[in-house]
């Protein structure tokens, strides 16, 4: 590659964005102190790297942080590994559809967020409901891609394997899992993203650690840059485990090059 | 595609046996690999409607014999193809390869498809060895083979690129590996060459005529090009639709090797007057 189209990439990928992030936090800064805005209200992004970096050296963030991370990680595997199970079961078996598919997509329509009181008085205050709210959001993304990757399977290919005298079983294995991989990286680029959500609304509901719960600790005390702080936190969790997602479908599922921008699912 | 390169068993490009240049007398003493008797596909379409795809349809394929299958859109070449292939079921008849009742996928068949059917997280070599790992073949001798027919059909090097490097004729190529590479005595091919441009058509045509008159196999072919059908074939065997059946079988005896040049001579023109006179009454062929 020549450095002028590498210095152009650079320019476009790296360059353009962070210019973009300086131009809107500068204003933003220059707004609330011209106007005089309330720190309550709006706080300025000085405040916030203040409380941001504050939390993380004096170590009040970490104990929260890994809470919820705890919370997000279990459920999401939990829900996941159900879904992907689940999923297999029903793309499979004629039978585990008409007896369990109804029932599931009942499940789905209920939103998450209205049952979380109940798991709580369920599970108790701890990190168990949390990650069991987690798990049932993580569930259906995983669930449905299954489902609809094990389906997708070209019949020319199925053919072509059968013509050489596959089984069903050699069908299965060589072509039908393979196909319904990049849905099923489409269905947990979705559902680790969906699982932090479960762990913050598990935590607002009732909990005694967490991002979450130290979210409406600091809104209780009027703290708001400590809790644009933490929001910030959330996102960069977000993006991580997104771009963590994003790592092993691009290793896994190397004959796609964006799965994720062609594939639709959940 | 360069003349020098040849099968790995075969030493020199060596010319036509005289059974090649003599195909008509042959046939009277070629064994039948192949029989095909009264086969009948109905199909039940939605509203219930029967659509009878194969009427009747009798066919006799000699051992090491090259048959076209023409006819337009329909006339149930495909289905016959599938239905040989062992992926498709008949309604009725019976086929029966060397005596033995064929029904289902069979070892001893090789197929072509009419997309090249690659599996894109394989690579060409991978891909060539399906069967191979279908059949749970040994894997060492038949990967020294894969290696060899892709040498053979000008695809050195390429063996660990992924079919999306490839071209459509490249492609298609590596698919006519793969239903070589276990060594079946038929070949079934399904317009494989539908979906090239003319010039790569012409090209894939007198490989396959040389894949064929080196390695011996049976070749049954799909197509619905009339020049291809009579450039490659011993008999083209002509169907129309509606029911889809078998309106003549026409026996070819240009001499062998052909070339591209022969499209040209008044007897390869007969040839193809008299196999188009047949849908002149049903309209053209696509």
């Amino acid at each position: 590659m020549k450095v002028d189209d590498r210095l152009h990439r650079f320019t476009q990928a790296v360059l353009l964005p962070l210019a973009t992030l300086c131009l809107f936090i500068g204003g933003w800064e220059a707004l609330v102190r011209g106007l005089d805005i309330s720190q309550i209200v709006l706080p300025s992004p000085s405040a916030i790297a203040f409380a941001f970096s504050d939390g993380l050296l004096s170590g009040d963030f970490t104990w929260h942080l890994a809470v919820t991370m705890y919370e997000v990680l279990a459920g999401f595997i939990l829900g996941a590994a159900a879904g992907l199970v689940l999923g297999f079961l029903i793309a499979l078996v004629p039978l585990a559809e008409r007896i369990l598919y109804p029932y599931i997509v009942a499940f789905q329509t209920v939103p998450k967020v209205a049952i979380a009181p109940i798991m709580v008085i369920w599970f108790g205050y701890g990190v168990t409901s949390k990650i069991v709210i987690t798990a049932t959001i993580a569930f259906f993304p995983l669930l449905a891609n299954t489902i609809m990757g094990l389906r997708a399977t070209p019949h020319d290919q199925i053919e072509m394997l059968v013509s050489y005298t596959a089984s069903r079983w050699q069908v299965f294995t060589m072509v039908r899992l393979k196909q319904a991989l990049p849905y099923i990286f489409v269905g947990l680029d979705v559902a680790i993203v969906l699982s932090v959500i479960g762990a913050i609304v598990g935590e607002f509901v009732g909990a005694k650690a967490g991002l979450g719960y130290l979210i409406l600790q600091k809104n209780f005390n009027l703290d708001m840059a400590g809790t644009f702080a933490i929001l910030i936190i959330l996102s960069l969790i977000g993006v991580g485990l997104h771009a963590i997602v994003s790592w092993a479908q691009r290793r896994i599922v190397f004959w796609i090059d964006t799965a994720g921008d062609r594939v639709m699912g959940a | 595609m360069g003349d020098t390169m040849t099968l790995p068993h075969v030493t020199t490009a060596s010319p036509p046996s005289t059974t090649r240049h003599a195909p008509l007398i042959a046939d009277a003493v070629r064994e039948t690999l192949l029989r095909i008797a009264h086969v009948e596909k109905t199909y039940a379409t939605k509203d219930g409607q029967a659509i009878h795809a194969l009427k009747d349809v009798n066919l006799d394929i000699g051992k090491g014999e090259f048959i076209s299958i023409v006819g337009p859109s329909g006339c149930g070449k495909t289905t016959l193809l599938k239905i040989l292939a062992g992926i498709l079921r008949r309604s009725s008849g019976d086929i029966a390869m060397q005596g033995r009742d064929l029904n289902g996928p069979s070892r001893e068949l090789g197929v072509v498809f009419q997309a090249p059917v690659l599996l894109p997280w394989r690579t060409v070599l991978q891909n060539v060895m399906v069967p191979v790992e279908v059949q749970k073949r040994e894997r060492a001798s038949f990967e020294q083979r894969a290696r060899q027919l892709l040498a053979m059909v000008g695809l050195t090097g390429f063996e660990n690129k992924y079919p999306t490097e490839l071209s459509g004729g490249m492609q298609q190529r590596v698919g006519i590996c793969r239903a070589l590479v276990h060594d079946p005595s038929f070949l079934l091919m399904d317009e494989p060459f539908g979906a090239l441009d003319a010039m790569t058509r012409e090209q894939m045509n007198e490989e396959l005529q040389r894949i064929w008159t080196e390695s011996r196999k049976t070749v049954l072919l799909v197509t619905h090009s009339i020049p291809e059908a009579v450039y490659l074939a011993d008999r083209v065997v002509v169907m129309t639709p509606r029911p889809g059946r078998i309106v003549d079988i026409i026996p070819v005896d240009l001499p062998r090797p052909r070339t591209l040049a022969m499209h040209n001579t008044p007897e390869f023109g007969r040839f193809v007057a008299r196999i188009r006179a047949h849908f002149n009454s049903t309209g053209s062929l696509d």
